[in-house]
């Protein structure tokens, strides 16, 4: 018990527990609709708007330093890394001289993970993005003044 | 040879982790330009037998741009001059800036100018010759502002970048004309072609490319930047502001002179301005007493010399300006190097209060000797070639020659006394109190200057083979119907020498005299009212006027206005061309809606009817969020999976925010009167009223998309997925993604300023606004992809 013990003032013992459950499932099912993107509907875009909902329940009902704490790395980092994953998946086809963001894929398929290309480490990029813009305009917010 | 051009782009991203090594850091950053000298001078046996060299990368080949180097007699010369020089200002500013935490900061920029103006001089193609063109106006904007803290160096930084970068779209739109008018972009295809001074667009062409050449080699009256400039550092302003980047305007004109010149709009206009700024110049540089603004305003007289030169019609005219480039190159350098090492060691760089420095730095006064020398045109040095050559040039020519030669000598005769006071000012006469006193002049510091001084001497007496080594190739480049190079010192009792003497003694009697030249000249001064630099600032205070006005106008940060206006013009102008252009089609009556869209509509309607009637601010919230739920499930319906998904997102997230910001905000108050509600309700039903029948208008007609088959086709096969949606948006139209997700980066570091700065009034209600509207445009770009498939 020692996890609601430090809950926030006021926050309720419902949403405490029910964060407990949701937020893994969130986490699951954001990655889920990522990788499923390029088949199905879904997409990194999407994605990260998921894991952000996921986080943003964790601040409000854990309060916003446990979030941070969660999240490990600053929202800055992650924008930041996320618009360089995309970037260096569009120059991956520049060494293959062609041109800027072609899609490059490997020929043979992997065993499990299948065709893996850079239009899929793109939305990654997307992901972590849409993921840090979105958390950190939730963040900002939540800060206390 | 791309290799040794964007070198200098490669090791600027490392400059600040070099510059970390400690005290040998400007001869280890020397190595670089000492490499690329050796490299050009590799060329030397090549350039001798009249070869040109190109290379060629592809650039954007779709657009005829390549990144293609072309090495002949003229930019082999100014390639040394970038290159040698370089290397002794690299090595000057380790000592210079000693232990200065931005060294690696002044490392890295001027790194990336040694590099443009590389690319500059070798570039082949008239659009990545523009691009190096910009490049070093940038460059010199940040060098001129190092001292950022500085608001004279601020200030002095942007008026060269405006003045520069502002003839640099001149010469753009100038060389985009002469690429379609010339039929090519390269160069040298250019030069080997046909001239187009017969061309239609002839005059504009010409016109557009010497304004930008006169704003980078600061003629009149684009001039009053170069001595602004004067607030960089030393090393700068000898290596950009007098060897180098203001040359690029005097290298644009010989460069471009087989194709553009030979017209009497080329001759008139170049000899006009460069004689005026010649005299400008010289006349400027005596009424000054801070060393560096003398040395600005005779380099500005320098730079006229080279322009009047490329407009003297004479066979001798290229081989003069090519040796009076080198001449002036050596010197200045030079003078402006020994400037710094007086501010350095002195603390002041005021003439006047100079004295004596000969005795405390007696190799710098040596070197300061031989440049000033030089300068001056006294036999055996190098300037004296070039002095000779530009009188007998100026005697030989076409147009005026009395009157050219009158304002060439009067010019050298004030450039004589310039040179004279840099160098018995300082370093003779009683040693003066001065802020700092000096001591001994690290090597690093003396060397350069004496190098340049010694080479300016050994120019001269090794006259013949310079000229045969630098000079005849690069004339050869320059003009056809050169005369053929043959430099000598001695040419016996001529005209030219007798103007020689004349100009050196009259130089002795004007400094000697040089109170009354002020006297005179405060006379005849026309003042501040005449000056460009007067002008240019009354410019910049209009345009920020303007700016302020319109942005008041404009800009008055009422959200509710801004709604109210575009929705206003959008009833307005699409309203009157659905009216105009109507032509009688039926509306679709909507007998296929079934029970489910019914039902959703109703739930949407309602919930819009609750958030115009609620009391709270957060049922209003709640209310508007199943208006977005509602929504999404229409798209749902209507078979676009991902639109709805994102939209759950959306709308999930901007209830979350919503609630956070109405937390912070006072309790819930209504501001607007009944007739302001009134107004906005006519204004919000005409919107809605408007969307309605322009979508049943547009669902009505049957369209053949093009785009929809293809991705369906390609998406698969090209882009390996099933998802046209995504596949579009990672792969077909990757880069609009690119650039949409780093506008969201820039928006959420714009959404921590807004918060961090805690604005005095209506702090977050405008800034929700701005986050939803930036959600709304993923959504509505997401949407137009829908409606495309």
């Amino acid at each position: 018990m020692s996890q609601l013990d430090n809950r926030p003032k006021g926050a309720s013992l419902i949403l405490l527990t029910a964060t407990r459950y949701l937020v893994p499932v969130l986490f699951l099912f954001s990655f889920f609709v990522l990788i499923r993107g390029h088949n199905e509907p879904g997409g990194g875009f999407v994605g990260g708007l998921i894991a952000a909902s996921a986080f943003a329940l964790y601040a409000i009902a854990r309060g916003l330093e446990g979030a941070r704490q969660l999240l490990r790395v600053p929202t800055q980092t992650l924008i930041g890394v996320g618009l360089l994953i995309a970037f260096g998946s569009g120059l991956v086809g520049v060494l293959y001289g062609r041109p800027f963001l072609t899609g490059i894929w490997n020929a043979v398929p992997l065993p499990v993970v299948g065709k893996i290309g850079t239009p899929g480490i793109f939305d990654i990029g997307v992901f972590l993005t849409v993921l840090g813009v979105a958390l950190q305009i939730v963040f900002g917010l939540m800060e206390e003044d | 040879m791309h290799v040794a051009v964007l070198s200098g782009f490669v090791f600027s991203l490392a400059a600040i982790w070099i510059a970390r090594i400690g005290k040998l850091r400007g001869w280890l950053f020397a190595l670089l330009p000492l490499a690329l000298t050796a490299y050009f001078l590799s060329f030397a046996p090549r350039i001798a037998d009249g070869d040109a060299i190109i290379h060629t990368l592809e650039w954007v080949p779709s657009l005829d741009i390549a990144l293609s180097f072309h090495l002949d007699g003229l930019s082999w010369v100014f390639a040394l001059l970038v290159s040698g020089i370089g290397f002794f200002v690299f090595v000057y500013a380790g000592d210079y800036f000693g232990n200065d935490p931005l060294v690696g900061r002044f490392y890295a920029y001027i790194l990336i100018f040694m590099a443009s103006m590389l690319g500059l001089v070798l570039a082949d193609n008239l659009i990545a010759l523009f691009i190096f063109w910009e490049l070093t106006s940038f460059s010199s904007y940040l060098l001129i502002g190092f001292k950022h803290e500085d608001e004279a160096a601020r200030k002095a930084a942007l008026q060269a970048l405006l003045v520069t970068g502002g003839g640099g779209l001149a010469l753009m739109a100038g060389l985009i004309l002469l690429g379609l008018a010339g039929g090519t972009f390269e160069i040298s295809a250019l030069l080997a072609g046909e001239s187009v001074t017969d061309h239609a667009h002839y005059v504009p062409i010409a016109l557009l490319v010497m304004l930008g050449a006169f704003t980078k080699s600061a003629q009149v009256p684009f001039h009053f930047w170069l001595p602004g400039a004067m607030t960089a550092p030393s090393p700068v302003s000898a290596y950009l502001h007098s060897a180098t980047m203001v040359k690029a305007g005097v290298y644009l004109l010989a460069r471009l002179s087989p194709v553009l010149g030979g017209t009497d709009l080329w001759h008139t206009a170049l000899a006009a301005v460069g004689g005026a700024t010649m005299l400008t110049g010289a006349y400027l540089s005596l009424r000054h007493t801070d060393l560096k603004r003398i040395l600005a305003y005779s380099t500005i007289s320098a730079l006229g010399t080279l322009v009047f030169l490329q407009g003297v019609e004479s066979p001798l005219a290229a081989q003069a300006a090519m040796v009076f480039l080198i001449v002036h190159s050596l010197y200045k350098g030079a003078l402006f190097l020994i400037a710094g090492i007086i501010e350095h060691e002195t603390g002041t760089r005021d003439v006047t209060a100079l004295g004596g420095l000969g005795r405390m730095m007696p190799l710098v006064a040596v070197a300061a000797a031989l440049a000033a020398l030089s300068m001056a045109g006294i036999p055996p040095f190098f300037g004296f070639v070039g002095k000779e050559l530009l009188y007998e040039t100026t005697l030989d020519a076409l147009e005026v020659p009395g009157l050219f030669t009158a304002v060439a000598v009067v010019s050298n005769i004030i450039l004589v006394a310039v040179a004279a006071l840099v160098f018995f000012r300082p370093f003779t006469g009683r040693l003066t109190d001065t802020p700092k006193q000096p001591h001994p002049v690290p090597v690093g510091m003396w060397l350069g200057p004496a190098a340049l001084g010694v080479g300016s001497l050994l120019a001269g007496l090794l006259v013949a083979s310079v000229g045969d080594t630098f000079i005849a190739p690069a004339v050869a480049a320059i003009a056809e119907d050169a005369a053929e190079v043959h430099l000598a010192l001695w040419h016996g009792i001529n005209p030219m020498l007798i103007l020689s003497v004349i100009t050196v003694l009259a130089g002795i009697a004007v400094y000697r005299y040089r109170h009354l030249y002020s006297r005179i000249a405060d006379r005849i001064d026309p003042g501040e009212r005449l000056s460009p630099a007067h002008w240019y600032a009354r410019g910049l205070d209009l345009l920020n006027a303007v700016a302020r006005l319109q942005t008041r106008v404009l800009q008055h940060g009422y959200l509710r206005i801004y709604l109210m206006v575009i929705h206003l013009v959008l009833v307005g102008l699409v309203g009157l061309t659905l009216v105009t252009h109507w032509d009688g089609a039926a509306l679709p009556r909507g007998d296929d809606v079934g029970i489910v869209e019914a039902t959703l509509v109703a739930i949407i309607a309602v919930a819009m009817l609750y958030v115009l009637r609620a009391r709270s601010r957060l049922a209003a919230v709640v209310a508007l969020g199943v208006v977005g739920y509602g929504v999404a499930l229409i798209f749902m319906i209507y078979g676009a999976p991902d639109l709805a998904m994102t939209q759950f997102s959306i709308e999930t997230l901007t209830v979350i925010l919503m609630v956070l910001i109405l937390y912070r905000l006072p309790p819930f108050a209504r501001f607007s009167t009944r007739l302001q509600r009134r107004r906005d309700a006519v204004v919000a039903v005409s919107v809605g009223a408007l969307i309605t029948v322009l979508v049943l208008l547009a669902s009505a007609v049957e369209t053949q998309s093009l785009l929809t088959p293809f991705f369906a086709e390609n998406s698969y096969t090209e882009a390996q997925g099933r998802n046209i949606v995504n596949v579009i948006l990672v792969d077909f139209r990757g880069g609009d993604t690119m650039g949409e997700i780093t506008v969201l980066a820039v928006a959420a570091f714009g959404v921590i300023a807004l918060l961090k700065l805690k604005p005095l009034r209506q702090p977050r209600v405008d800034l929700t606004s701005s986050v939803e509207g930036e959600t709304e445009e993923e959504t509505e770009a997401l949407g137009v992809v829908e409606e495309v498939i």
